[in-house]
């Protein structure tokens, strides 16, 4: 009985030191082997697997954070002199066995060798290296969920639906590159820092978008992408508390994630945000998003993803889709596609404008870009054409326009909503 | 860190020769090339005579076969290249940046392989 119970407070007690020690373990190792990103992944994912194999044994050790730091350093070290080609190492190996040398026995003593604003740092320091730049975008964010966000590979390749072998090597291929190629690993400098953050904020915001847009494989998993997203964002907001777009995409993450029950019905069909069942939203993410937009716009440093929040703010406290502040929505619309031109966003200026002062208005926003060839075939141009046609009463333009967007549509469950939307159309218009 | 920059250009882009942003051109590549010297980043840096004066070699069977040309015929002329020691990546695509083709060609940043790092 107590074997087994001893199991379990061990397998608890790992689990807990996987969420809060995974980031700071890896960062900060990563750090002392010299940026080389894969060999401190191996050695902290093998700390973990001998913790997995020892604790339930031999019960787990009064600091699991130090006893964790310090296999991890033993098996660092044992790499390095595995690998005697780089010359490099030598400054590495130096510096780790004089730690473990000052620092003897991991199960007593301080936790962690590093005071906290270091280790606070070496968090960056990860989070920035992994999305630099210089690497592939599916590869900063494949990286960034596994070293960062200590998801397994397995993980990482089901929420974007690739085979493991192929994650595998985009992940090998991509730490390789930040090895090979010298890609810092450092906390940009301050005239660098904006536009680098911007591209941190980037990545969380795809890994949030695979999690809530997609509507393929399997929901649970999606709904942790999410949650994995929001849980990156509140470290960097942490780490970095003075900068308002990270605050502004948390907000906007929130108050986004606070419709999710609401997204989908008892079927699993999407439902559109006006017809939303608005009490299945989750008030208090609401508030929370609410307040954290609050904090970053009284930073006094406005951005795209704090307008995008204050949008997403608007809706969630309008009582009823009707009762929404369109005119203000607009407004923010058209402050968005100053700060980001894009035909998204036009197109939802002329779905705010056409909720405002009727669909002829918006209608002639979306004429500005029908000129454009490119938009030609670009689906939501046409589905959002189609529902100001019907509205304006123009029921054949508008039934021509939905079968366009729903021949574009790659996406099943878009493509049965449109169709929905299409008959209700059709519907409408037959008499009785 | 050593970095080979590639500077490559499609003919026919970017300043005509004998006009003021031509000038304009040399004045910044020589700017540029002193920035570098003066830092210490600058190993070595050439320009280089078109594709059409290129001879190839290759011997696959141990005989000798000349080809009139480049390895292979691009639209991209590569035209110049800089060996530059750093910091970093991020030093070495900040010289990269300020290369006057990146307007209108690119530059390519590779790190000279760890074999050849220390030599």
């Amino acid at each position: 009985m107590i074997e087994a119970e001893d199991a379990a407070a061990a397998r608890q007690a790992l689990e807990l030191a996987y969420r809060e020690e995974w980031t700071p373990l890896l960062a900060t190792l990563a750090g002392q082997v010299g940026g080389d990103l894969a060999l401190a992944e191996d050695a902290v994912a093998e700390a973990f697997a001998a913790a997995a194999a020892e604790w339930p044994e031999r019960g787990v050790p009064a600091r699991p954070g130090g006893w964790l730091t310090t296999v991890a350093r033993r098996r660092a070290i044992d790499q390095l002199r595995r690998d005697q080609t780089r010359t490099a190492n030598q400054a590495a190996l130096d510096h780790l066995e004089q730690m473990l040398r000052d620092d003897p026995d991991p199960s007593a003593g301080r936790d962690d060798g590093q005071d906290t604003s270091g280790v606070a740092d070496d968090r960056l320091r990860l989070i920035f290296t992994c999305c630099h730049p210089a690497l592939a975008m599916e590869a900063r964010v494949a990286l960034t969920l596994r070293a960062v966000g200590g998801l397994e590979v397995t993980e990482v390749a089901r929420a974007f639906l690739t085979s493991e072998t192929t994650m595998y090597q985009r992940l090998v291929r991509a730490k390789r590159k930040v090895k090979a190629a010298g890609i810092p690993y450092r906390v940009p400098s301050d005239d660098e820092l904006p536009e680098r953050l911007a591209g941190v904020l980037h990545v969380l915001y795809l890994v949030f978008n695979e999690g809530h847009v997609a509507s393929t494989g399997d929901a649970l998993v999606r709904a942790d992408l999410c949650e994995e997203a929001i849980r990156l964002l509140r470290m960097v907001v942490e780490l970095l508390p003075g900068q308002a777009e990270p605050l502004g995409l948390l907000a906007l993450l929130l108050l986004t994630d606070a419709r999710r029950a609401a997204r989908t019905d008892e079927a699993g069909h999407a439902v559109a945000l006006q017809d939303q069942v608005r009490a299945r939203w989750d008030e208090g993410a609401i508030a929370e998003g609410t307040e954290l937009l609050a904090r970053a716009l009284a930073l006094g440093r406005p951005g795209p993803f704090q307008v995008q929040a204050a949008i997403a703010a608007l809706h969630a406290e309008a009582p009823a889709w009707e009762m929404t502040d369109w005119p203000q929505i607009a407004a923010l619309y058209g402050e968005l596609e100053r700060l980001e031109p894009s035909p998204v966003v036009t197109i939802n200026r002329a779905a705010a404008l056409a909720q405002a002062d009727g669909p002829h208005v918006g209608l002639a926003v979306l004429a500005t870009l029908e000129g454009d060839e490119r938009l030609a075939r670009y689906q939501p141009l046409h589905a959002a054409r189609a529902e100001l046609l019907a509205r304006a009463g123009d029921a054949a333009a508008a039934a021509a326009a939905y079968r366009l967007a729903i021949d574009l549509s790659d996406n099943a469950v878009e493509r049965a909503a449109l169709e929905h939307r299409s008959r209700r159309l059709l519907d409408d218009r037959r008499p009785g | 860190m050593k970095y080979m920059l590639l500077l490559r250009y499609t003919p026919g882009v970017g300043p005509d020769e004998g006009t003021p942003e031509y000038d304009a051109e040399m004045a910044q590549w020589g700017q540029l090339t002193g920035e570098l010297t003066e830092s210490g980043a600058l190993v070595a840096c050439h320009g280089l005579d078109t594709e059409d004066t290129a001879t190839t070699v290759r011997a696959p069977k141990g005989e000798v076969i000349l080809t009139d040309g480049p390895f292979a015929e691009t639209k991209e002329s590569f035209f110049s290249y800089y060996i530059l020691d750093v910091a970093d990546l991020d030093a070495a695509i900040g010289w990269a940046k300020k290369m006057p083709c990146t307007a209108y060609g690119s530059v390519e940043v590779r790190p000279l392989s760890k074999y050849s790092q220390d030599a």
